[in-house]
């Protein structure tokens, strides 16, 4: 591929901390991460001229307050996975000629909520009249509605269940910019807190703050800049939709947001799955993972779980997967996708803090809202 | 400040047709009368063959259980509900939608997926919610 489509992420960061950050905005936390990013591509402001981040506060608000001048912006707002999203449409946005450097942010002060946008939705929406009123309160008690059928079509047991979030702590024991580093038994995940069964606590994400941001260009404008880092490069990548409304999934055990946007995601790239060093999945809860394997097709119906529980993908394993933690144990704003993003990154620079060996090419899966929309990145260290 | 209150669905133009149904203690969801296939939530045109032509029907108000959590946390209203069942049923039109069970303990050993469900009707705001209870339950 020439250097002028070869699309390379130059620059990637997060918020300097992530956690419990009362001090600082939702804005304050985009900008941070921004100023951060730019660092790490040798940029400034006056470098970009694109601009792509979620609707809080949008991209107007992101380039007014870092005074840049976009000439192509893009608010795609469809969940956690917005930021995957944002790449996709940067690329072919900078391919077409629309803008040469893009600049992606988020922040979310999802723990300590200062300015926030509100949960409340109208009484007259679909989720007002065909959701809300049935007690589900926020994602733990609507994202986990599907599990129970996956496990009973799938054979996929507690135990299974509980090994994702293990596996993830045993990545996490290693990364100490993770929220949760102890390590984690099975027994220690099915005993804590009941929050909405089949769901202990620790099979589900963390709510905190925090924030991040990606420098998106081409090969040939990285070059002519001198950049000295691995360039990372974007190998394939797709998108897709399911439904608004978990109870309308048309397959409660089987994400298409998943399955059709890794299809187009390989097939761009040109690789099949034994071409993959490394896996992100989007785990806003312990079952998410597992419809990510199998509908991208890591493993056979019916096999992620025991393919967890058997290490495959800890330490050591042949598919390590969530290797910062995840969003169960190292960081989850609310709309996590980000962090997948930027673990990516790291692994593929070869920088992370659980650095996997020799890893030439990483997926990243994202999930938006609660089974709404999925998309799919391929990064490589290697241009295609 | 008085305790929040469950929430309560205000009908749209294209659903009212539903929620009048259950105030008459109808489950209708629409059928396409072009392809033949049923429809649910309420929609102006059918997902399958976009024809407009849907006709309003009424279901018999059997349902399976397809799937579910039970709640540990109470939503707002909730609070006295805590643990209750969110479940996902399916009617024999082979659509689905969300809803309680009742009449029923929030135990899993009493839940097992599949299991033959009847709808009830109970009172909420200005409409009538459609929750589910165990086909053998006493009306």
């Amino acid at each position: 591929m020439s250097a002028k489509d070869d699309i390379v992420i130059i620059g990637a960061a997060e918020t300097d901390e992530l956690g419990k950050l009362p001090h600082m905005s939702t804005t304050g936390l985009h900008l941070q991460g921004a100023r951060n990013a730019l660092a790490d591509a040798g940029m400034t402001p006056a470098d970009i001229d694109g601009i792509a981040t979620v609707q809080t506060p949008g991209p107007v608000a992101i380039a007014h307050a870092m005074g840049i001048e976009a000439k192509w912006l893009d608010g795609t707002g469809v969940g956690g996975t917005s930021f995957l999203f944002h790449v996709r449409h940067a690329a072919g946005a900078i391919r077409a000629g629309l803008a040469e450097t893009v600049l992606i942010t988020h922040g979310e002060s999802g723990r300590s909520r200062v300015d926030a946008p509100g949960w409340g939705r109208s009484p007259q929406s679909l989720n007002g009249q065909f959701e809300a009123p049935f007690g589900v309160f926020g994602p733990p008690t609507a994202f986990t509605l599907t599990a129970l059928r996956f496990m009973h079509e799938t054979g996929t047991t507690l135990e299974q269940l509980a090994e994702v979030a293990v596996a993830q702590r045993r990545w996490s024991s290693q990364n100490p910019r993770a929220a949760m580093q102890d390590l984690a038994t099975v027994d220690d995940v099915l005993a804590s807190k009941m929050i909405a069964w089949p769901f202990t606590l620790l099979m589900c994400c963390l709510v905190t703050d925090g924030g991040g941001a990606l420098v998106v260009t081409t090969r040939e404008k990285a070059e002519a800049r001198g950049y000295d880092k691995p360039l990372v490069h974007l190998l394939g990548a797709g998108e897709a939709a399911d439904s608004p409304m978990v109870s309308q999934m048309p397959d409660m055990t089987s994400f298409g947001g998943f399955k059709r946007s890794s299809a187009a995601a390989f097939a761009e790239a040109g690789i099949s799955h034994s071409d993959v060093d490394h896996l992100m999945i989007y785990d806003a809860f312990a079952h998410v993972p597992l419809y990510g394997l199998e509908d991208a097709g890591f493993v056979g119906r019916g096999e992620a779980g025991a393919f967890v529980a058997e290490g495959n993908t800890s330490p050591g394993g042949r598919l390590p997967m969530n290797t910062n933690g995840g969003g169960m144990s190292y960081t989850h704003t609310g709309m996590y996708g980000m962090f997948a993003i930027q673990e990516a990154v790291r692994q593929v620079r070869g920088e992370a803090a659980a650095q996997v060996e020799g890893v030439e090419r990483s997926v990243v899966m994202g999930n938006g809202g609660m089974f709404m929309a999925g998309a799919t990145l391929v990064l490589g260290r290697s241009p295609r | 400040m008085p305790p929040p209150t469950k929430p309560a669905p205000v009908p749209t133009p294209e659903t009212l047709p539903f929620w009048e149904g259950c105030a008459a203690g109808e489950l209708r969801i629409q059928r396409c009368t072009s392809c033949g296939k049923h429809v649910f939530y309420p929609r102006p045109a059918c997902p399958f063959c976009y024809s407009t032509e849907l006709e309003w029907v009424v279901s018999d108000g059997t349902a399976t259980l397809h799937s579910y959590v039970i709640s540990h946390r109470a939503a707002p209203g909730f609070a006295e509900d805590v643990p209750y069942v969110i479940a996902i049923v399916e009617l024999p039109e082979g659509v689905r939608m969300m809803t309680n069970l009742v009449e029923v303990e929030a135990d899993p050993e009493k839940l097992p997926l599949d299991m033959p469900l009847r709808v009830v009707f109970e009172p909420r705001g200005d409409v009538h919610l459609p929750l589910f209870a165990p086909a053998g339950s006493a009306a």
